[in-house]
């Protein structure tokens, strides 16, 4: 490193690990929280017995809270049920952020440009937002079930960038000094955070529409006597699949907007730096193919025979491309978007 | 959501949407005749389903594109990957997946996809049109049966008129939701006064907005590609370019309906290519970076005016806009035969061969000399030997500016019209009598510098360009790319109209609200319900702020009549 001691990034790169190992404890408390919840729901059944269901527009099923209507995961946090391990991981997570935050910004510093120019650069502000944007959502419903996903996720991702995709800070390659740099950027950044709560709740929603499908099939059986495996206990505490679904559709149109605004943003920049603004380059295919796997998601979710766990495999798809784009076609697809800095 | 009884003010859905209800089956088909069947495929090819699968196959078909190099975006990797892979490229391009995007699968997806949203979007479109002069629907009789309903009670001062007192309520809940953006229609019967709300037309519109901008996004590439033409030019330091198809341009490409003959006049002078290099010993030594180039323009009418072109700042010119693509050396070679006399004195472009600006050229002499001379030379603008004894350049910047040059000597092959390069050397039927295995060191030059051509063919120079008066010592040169794409502003315009059609077609909420007045003896029942058409979260929160603002309306009018919302119906808090 340079010879005035520290430098600003490596501060920042000691930081991020910091932000890592605080994530990785927010994971810890968020796993011991659903797994209590499991216990919880076998407990809070027992209990029940032969009382009548008391949830709102149930449909009918046998369980638990699971069968809240869409609404249920709109709470108040003042209003919420008091998970305490929950409640530990997001203020470890915020922790965690904090670092995450002052990690971001000191490399932005470092570099004296913003700070989201080469993939590690991408990867850490990427995942600064999934993070930002998932706390900014529990303002206003209740996801923290989705807490030890989320973080996991950011912890591969941000330790695996930290990892294999870092590098020292160098000048910016001309064609990266732009203002469209700026924007079409981070706005493709945004957008994949929101299309990963959109992802992580699509998943949630097949796992607990398998497991309405099993309940209802086990009730038809003689009464308890088959005690069917359903998936984990937690799934119980959450949202019915229906509601899970119309909140992966929320989060997907906003994240399909976003995508939208990168698309039309990357092709501006492209025909200020290339002379045209499309010409199926490997990131322009792939930005394309990501935005019509969405835009299908949205048209699934209208048609019949494919609302439900139909349309959300294509939301997990869709975001499985997002991510296929970002590391495989950046490393290893031959195009004009060179602009990993890796080597 | 919502449900799926249908009126006219219900937007128009193919048959297979979900909210669409599903058609009994039971009943039996009708036999189709020719037109029955026509019917039917066109209804086939406009259905939810249909769309969502050429959706998917589009992105599916794009993406082998990404994979095989395309003549479009990379002719080079075509030509590259016909070398690695000769057995299989024959088959590659029988599917045509060189050429994806202009592929006949490929251009059928996309055509039949646009079929359906067309067909899809006209019938759609008349029907929102009459949809929107529609009224708002009657007030259902039972309002307590919606999901999103809500109750009050108000008690009547003695003697009051139950009646009048429930026009008069309802009067205050239609002025409350008019404010709020509603179609409104009154519908009182009886005493029973009540008054029914819409909104969120404008999610249709958006819908159809956004649709039929996408068409338009079509046409515009379609049609705008046709009217563009992009052509690449290469002008040295204080040389010029005139924008005339003979004259200026190593390469043009047309659309189709460009016409080539009337061009407009203009000429390019570099004046100065500016770049700078990241210092030796800095994070990132050696990258070049703050490329410019500074042109004089100069157009048929007005004064001569300075230009400059950048990375991400083309230069506008009649029309034109202007790129830089790329950026060398072009040093200066004179040459002159045995007696002395100037055979051959021009500024050669090299072509760079890595991030230092190792620079490979060649030079033709094809008058003036006893033979034909074929010059093939390496340029270094920082000469550096490697331990294998072999130099390159070890930075971009002219810091030790060396030339290396084989010379071969015959016929350059010219002279029966073949068109060749200017940038490659074909040495068949020439002997080589320097450099190489030609038993003659190569001919080494720094700026300045003459040496003798072997055999005594004369000399070679390479001029210094700082002797008359310049401040490098090589001259630069850039290529740059001359585009007119016509198309490019409509294609933004409407890719930003299907922004705004989608913002609307996804965020307005589109619902029915409806207030409901009932007299029951001293009291008047107040009834609120909402019916969410499409996704729309916020009903509940919508149908709670009307009682609640209706309740405080009422309150206002009839201060003694304090409202009591009745208990267990209390409209759902939001956070
Ligand atoms: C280029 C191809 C197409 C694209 C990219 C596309 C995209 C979209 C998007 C993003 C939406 C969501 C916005 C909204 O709800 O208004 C949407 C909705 C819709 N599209 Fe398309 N579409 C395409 C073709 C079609 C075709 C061919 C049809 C006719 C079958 C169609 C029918 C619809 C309908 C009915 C909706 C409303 C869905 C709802 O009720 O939520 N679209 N489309």
């Amino acid at each position: 490193m340079l010879d005035t001691g520290l430098s600003m990034d490596a501060v920042s790169v000691v930081l991020v690990w910091t932000a890592v190992a605080v994530y990785t404890l927010a994971f810890i408390a968020y796993t011991i929280d659903l797994a209590r919840r499991s216990d919880l729901a076998i407990k809070a059944k027992d209990a029940a017995g032969a009382r009548v269901l008391v949830g709102v527009g149930g449909g009918g099923l046998a369980g638990g809270v699971a069968e809240r209507g869409p609404d249920a995961l709109e709470v108040a946090p003042s209003q919420r049920p008091r998970y305490l391990w929950a409640r530990i991981g997001t203020s470890l997570t915020v922790l965690g952020f904090l670092f995450h935050v002052a990690a971001d910004v000191l490399r932005g510093i470092a570099a004296g440009r913003v700070p989201w120019s080469n993939m590690y650069e991408f990867a850490l502000t990427g995942t600064m937002l999934v993070v930002a944007v998932y706390l900014v959502v529990l303002f206003r419903y209740d996801l923290r079930f989705l807490g030890s996903f989320l973080t996991g996720l950011v912890i591969v991702l941000l330790g695996g960038a930290a990892l294999a995709y870092y590098v020292e800070v160098v000048p910016l390659a001309d064609p990266l000094k732009s203002v469209w740099l700026v924007i079409h950027v981070f706005v493709a950044s945004l957008a994949t955070a929101v299309f990963a709560l959109a992802f992580a709740l699509s998943v949630l929603q097949l796992m607990q529409a398998r497991r309405e499908r099993l309940t209802v099939a086990a009730s038809g059986d003689a009464d308890g006597a088959a005690v069917a495996k359903t998936g984990p206990g937690f799934l119980r505490t959450l949202p019915g699949a229906d509601a899970l679904e119309s909140l992966a559709y929320r989060f997907a149109i906003v994240g399909f907007i976003l995508w939208t605004f990168t698309l039309i943003a990357g092709s501006i920049w492209a025909n200020d730096a290339w002379g045209r603004y499309w010409g199926f380059d490997t990131k322009e295919v792939w930005t394309f193919v990501i935005w019509t796997l969405y835009a299908g998601y949205i048209h699934a979710r209208a048609t019949r025979g494919w609302r439900g766990t139909r349309s959300a495999w294509l939301s997990i798809i869709g975001f499985s491309a997002v991510i296929f784009n970002f590391t495989i076609v950046n490393q290893f697809f031959k195009g004009l978007h060179v602009y990993s800095g890796l080597s | 959501m919502s449900n799926s009884r249908s009126d006219v003010s219900d937007p128009l859905r193919p048959a297979d949407h979900a909210d669409t209800p599903a058609p009994d089956t039971a009943i039996a088909q009708p036999r189709l005749g020719v037109v029955g069947w026509l019917r039917w495929g066109w209804r086939q090819l406009t259905s939810m389903r249909t769309a969502l699968v050429l959706l998917l196959l589009l992105a599916i078909a794009a993406i082998p594109g990404s994979i095989v190099p395309q003549r479009s975006a990379d002719p080079n990797g075509v030509t590259q990957w016909r070398t690695d892979n000769p057995d299989l490229f024959p088959v590659l391009d029988a599917l045509q997946l060189f050429d994806v995007y202009t592929s006949a699968w490929f251009s059928a997806i996309y055509i039949l996809l646009f079929i359906s949203l067309i067909g899809c979007v006209i019938p759609r479109t008349r029907h929102h049109w009459s949809a929107l002069q529609a009224r708002p629907p009657r007030t259902p009789a039972r309002l307590a049966r919606l999901d999103d309903h809500a109750e009050a009670v108000v008690e009547l001062p003695e003697g009051a008129d139950a009646a009048a007192a429930a026009a008069e309520a309802i009067d205050a809940a239609q002025i409350q939701l008019k404010k709020a953006g509603y179609r409104v229609e009154r519908y009182d019967a009886r005493d029973v006064a009540s008054v029914s709300a819409e909104r969120g037309y404008l999610r249709e519109t958006g819908n159809l907005v956004f649709h039929g901008a996408l068409v338009g996004v079509l046409l515009a590439v379609g049609i705008g590609g046709g009217l563009t033409y992009t052509g690449q030019t290469v002008i040295t330091e204080d040389d010029s370019f005139v924008n005339s198809l003979g004259l200026g341009y190593t390469s043009f490409n047309p659309g189709r309906f460009v016409d080539t003959g009337s061009l407009p006049p203009y000429t390019l002078t570099l004046d100065r290519f500016d770049v700078s290099y990241t210092p030796l010993g800095e994070a990132g030594q050696g990258q070049a970076g703050d490329f410019a180039a500074h042109l004089t323009v100069r157009e048929p009418e007005g004064e001569p005016r300075d230009g400059v072109v950048r990375v991400n700042h083309p230069l506008d010119v009649a029309g034109d806009r202007i790129y830089l693509m790329g950026n060398g050396y072009a040093p200066t070679v004179t040459v002159r035969d045995p007696e002395g006399d100037v055979v051959f004195s021009e500024s050669v472009p090299f072509l760079p061969q890595d991030a230092n600006m190792t620079s490979q050229g060649v030079i033709k002499i094809a008058d003036g000399l006893d033979e034909q001379l074929g010059l093939v030379g390496f340029f270094y603008p920082t000469a550096a030997t490697m331990q294998s004894g072999a130099v390159t350049s070890a930075f971009g910047d002219l810091l030790n500016p060396l030339m290396t040059l084989w010379v071969y000597a015959g016929d350059l092959g010219i002279d029966d019209g073949t068109p060749r390069s200017v940038y490659t050397l074909d040495p068949d039927g020439m002997t080589q009598v320097a450099g190489g295995d030609s038993g003659v060191e190569s001919l080494e030059l720094a700026p300045g510098q003459t040496v003798d051509l072997p055999g005594g063919r004369g000399t070679i120079t390479f001029e210094d360009e700082t002797a008359s008066g310049a401040v490098e010592s090589v001259k630069r040169y850039v290529s740059l790319s001359v585009h007119r794409d016509v198309g490019a502003p409509w294609v933004l315009a409407f890719a930003t109209l299907a922004v705004l059609g989608l913002l609307a077609a996804l965020f307005v909420p589109r619902r029915r609200l409806w207030v409901k007045a009932t007299p029951e003896g001293s009291t008047l029942r107040v009834e609120y319900a909402g019916l969410a058409r499409g996704e729309d979260p916020a009903i509940r929160g919508a149908v709670a702020d009307l009682a609640r603002d209706h309740a405080a309306a009422l309150a206002r009018l009839a201060p003694a009549g304090a409202a009591a919302v009745a208990p267990g119906v209390a409209p759902g808090t939001r956070p």
